[in-house]
């Protein structure tokens, strides 16, 4: 029996009654759902981490070898990153965005091949540990961001357009969805910024080089810019509202090319992460 | 079965003058209900009176008093207090009786019978004219029970149908989409430009939310002035009119200007020294201040008249849908308050006790019968008629008392303080 699979599939089992809530909540607005949906989320969460704590004491380090153990742990960082914001700013319509993510995160991560694979001695220490939740959960954030930038773009094309439509009751006001992706992308980029130092430290402990142009680590960078660019032409041009939500958007397609796409078109050191 | 008589005049029936000339202040209605309280042969009244409409509502006692008699009394009355010919008003009335009436006074507390469908300031109104004739004394058992249902129907209409969630007039379209595009008005300062009747209007809704600060421009200047000092707000010169936007986040416009007001590029180079900062701005005049194409540019929204007229008229077809379901709760909550009214009178309360006696003395005895089992059936069926005798004896001095409530007693009284002595009603329904 493996018992750490049967738990990712109940947290599973838990995203997706979420997830099913969360849609019900977008059409009736009723508050009972979205807290049941929340609570769903929790502890769907919970279950989730026991599973994780299970699978790094068996392998005896995070599990994060394969491409299915890769999306698992996404999905519990976005989950627990969606479960802070919304103790935050309690921003409920964002859980349709959020769980539905995770829900997909945590399908795939269930329906691909367990791949037996020999623990690397290399993937150990305080570092790697610090490089990979903070990765994670940094990008879980930026994730996030990009949610209240969808729901920035979609309330603002009604206002805009002059039909307030289905969302304009649904969504809150677009000073609140901004300051929400702000917020958001100010942590995401913080965690991000701090998971790639100590991703350059274990890096140079392991492999003797800060910097080996590892396509992974371009991609990183250049989405780490992106951000870094959004928040200076923030603060220092005023770009909020529109332009702001469009970049966080952005930002977040690059992100996801590099936490996958990397993996499946070009390949480099990271590669052992999502075989 | 009492009789419930409604005599009203609304918008529905009445132009505005005449609506005008017939609304009571609170001191004619107090008048009003002294009115009802000793006229000879009205048990229970209550008077409601809005800008929009007038409502005496009565119930007379039974056999006492004609409809008809009842009727005239109150039109001469209301000719009388407000100097107003019987024949100039009596067109526009409508009298609804028992069923109609009921059905009429809930459509009124929930907002169905309203000139804007769904406001919701009916209820309050409808609550206030209850207290008032709770302490003129003119309510009873009958008024107090159809007004708590009244007052259920018109939440349950409120929390279970979209009747009241849309913005339905062009001020409140306009507050509610300030409302979409800032999160907190409390820190937002907005602009008038022009100081017109409808320019203040708007601004009076909006101080009802309470904005940070209110600047006021005109092109008299002493105008601005005098309307910044009734807001307690800031009078700026017309022509400062472009770097003040710099400090302010809605912009209300209704100068007679034939041109714009206000460019897209005089509003492109300020959004740079706002950093991008959202405007929004409304533009009730015709012809049109603000230039339209000033939507086009990041953070900033304009809407004028038309564009807002269109969200309420969108927003009244959606009301109207909405209106058959609040109908439907309407009719249920009749139905209840019927099913109630016919329970309050003698026979059925009689058959009521009769029956709930019976029933507790036949469960003990066959509980106590059952624990002793040497007893021969004729013994057993002699403790049975015992029971039943005093069980009967028990009742027999109150049922006396229901049946001979004399015609000078308020005999739904009597009745509902026996039912809730004796607990006869099915505990009423969740609304």
């Amino acid at each position: 029996m493996n018992i750490p699979f049967i738990l990712l599939q109940c947290a599973t089992f838990f995203y997706l009654i979420s997830t099913a809530g969360y849609f019900c909540y977008l059409f009736h607005q009723k508050n009972r759902i979205q807290q049941t949906a929340l609570g769903a989320v929790g502890i769907g969460a919970v279950v989730h981490l026991f599973a994780i704590v299970l699978q790094s004491a068996a392998l005896g380090g995070l599990p994060i070898y394969t491409l299915g153990q890769s999306l698992s742990m996404a999905g519990l960082s976005l989950a627990a990153m969606f479960i802070y914001t919304q103790y935050r700013f309690h921003l409920k319509i964002l859980g349709v965005y959020a769980t539905a993510m995770i829900s997909v995160l945590m399908l795939a991560a269930i329906l691909f091949p367990e791949v037996t694979q020999a623990p690397d001695k290399i993937y150990k220490g305080i570092f790697f540990f610090g490089h990979i939740i903070l990765i994670f959960t940094g990008e879980s954030m930026l994730a996030l961001a990009c949610g209240a930038g969808i729901l920035y773009l979609l309330q603002e094309q009604g206002i805009k357009g002059k039909s307030p439509g289905f969302f304009f009751k649904r969504l809150p006001s677009l000073d609140f969805l901004d300051a929400v992706s702000y917020t958001c992308i100010t942590t995401g980029f913080a965690l991000l910024t701090f998971g790639l130092v100590t991703g350059f430290i274990y890096a140079r402990s392991v492999w003797g080089s800060f910097w080996r142009w590892d396509v992974k680590e371009v991609f990183s960078l250049g989405a780490w810019l992106v951000y870094a660019a959004l928040l200076h032409l923030r603060l220092y041009s005023g770009w909020r509202g529109r332009n702001s939500a469009v970049m966080s958007v952005i930002g977040f397609i690059i992100l996801i090319f590099t936490f996958l796409g990397v993996n499946f078109f070009l390949g480099g050191h990271h590669q052992g992460f999502t075989q | 079965m009492p009789k419930i008589i409604l005599i009203g005049a609304s918008h529905k029936t009445a132009p505005v003058e005449l609506r005008e000339k017939l609304s009571f202040s609170q001191e004619q209605i107090e008048t009003a209900l002294q009115f009802l309280k000793q006229y000879p042969g009205i048990r229970e009244g209550l008077v409601f009176s809005t800008c929009n409409r007038l409502e005496f509502i009565y119930m007379p006692e039974s056999g006492a008093l004609e409809d008809k008699d009842g009727i005239d009394a109150v039109m001469r009355f209301i000719s009388e207090l407000k100097a107003l010919p019987v024949s100039e008003f009596k067109s526009a009335l409508y009298i609804h009786k028992g069923d109609d009436a009921v059905r009429h006074l809930f459509c009124v507390a929930a907002s169905l019978d309203s000139m804007v469908v769904g406001e919701p300031q009916i209820l309050g109104q409808v609550k206030k004219a209850y207290k008032t004739a709770v302490s003129a004394g003119t309510t009873g058992v009958l008024l107090n029970r159809l007004m708590h249902k009244a007052f259920s129907v018109a939440k349950r209409v409120r929390k279970q149908t979209g009747i009241g969630d849309n913005a339905v007039s062009i001020s409140y379209a306009a507050i509610e989409l300030a409302h979409k595009i800032f999160a907190d008005l409390a820190t937002k300062s907005v602009m008038l430009i022009g100081a017109g009747e409808m320019a203040e209007l708007a601004v009076e809704h909006l101080m009802a939310h309470q904005v940070k600060k209110i600047v006021v421009t005109n092109r008299t200047f002493k105008n601005a002035l005098e309307l910044a000092r009734k807001f307690n707000g800031q009078a700026v010169q017309y022509e400062e009119r472009e770097s003040a936007l710099a400090d302010v986040d809605i912009i209300i416009s209704s100068t007679g200007a034939t041109d714009y007001v206000l460019t897209r590029d005089q509003v492109k180079g300020i959004m740079k020294k706002r950093q991008n900062k959202t405007l929004f701005f409304i533009d009730i005049a015709v012809p049109r201040d603000i230039d339209p194409r000033i939507n086009k540019l990041s953070n900033a929204y304009v809407y004028d008249i038309d564009d807002l007229k269109n969200i309420v008229e969108t927003n009244i077809s959606q009301r109207e849908q909405e209106t058959i379901k609040a109908q439907r709760f309407v009719e249920e909550a009749l139905l209840a308050f019927r099913r109630w009214l016919d329970d309050l009178s003698v026979v059925p309360t009689i058959k009521a006790i009769n029956g709930k006696m019976t029933d507790i003395v036949n469960l003990e005895c066959e509980k106590t019968l059952a624990g002793l089992p040497h007893l021969s059936t004729a013994d057993a069926n002699a403790i049975r008629r015992m029971t039943r005798a005093i069980a009967s004896r028990a009742i027999h001095d109150p049922i006396l008392f229901l049946r001979n409530t004399g015609n000078h007693r308020d005999d739904s009284l009597y009745l509902n303080v026996a039912r809730q002595l004796f607990n006869l009603d099915i505990p009423d329904h969740n609304y």
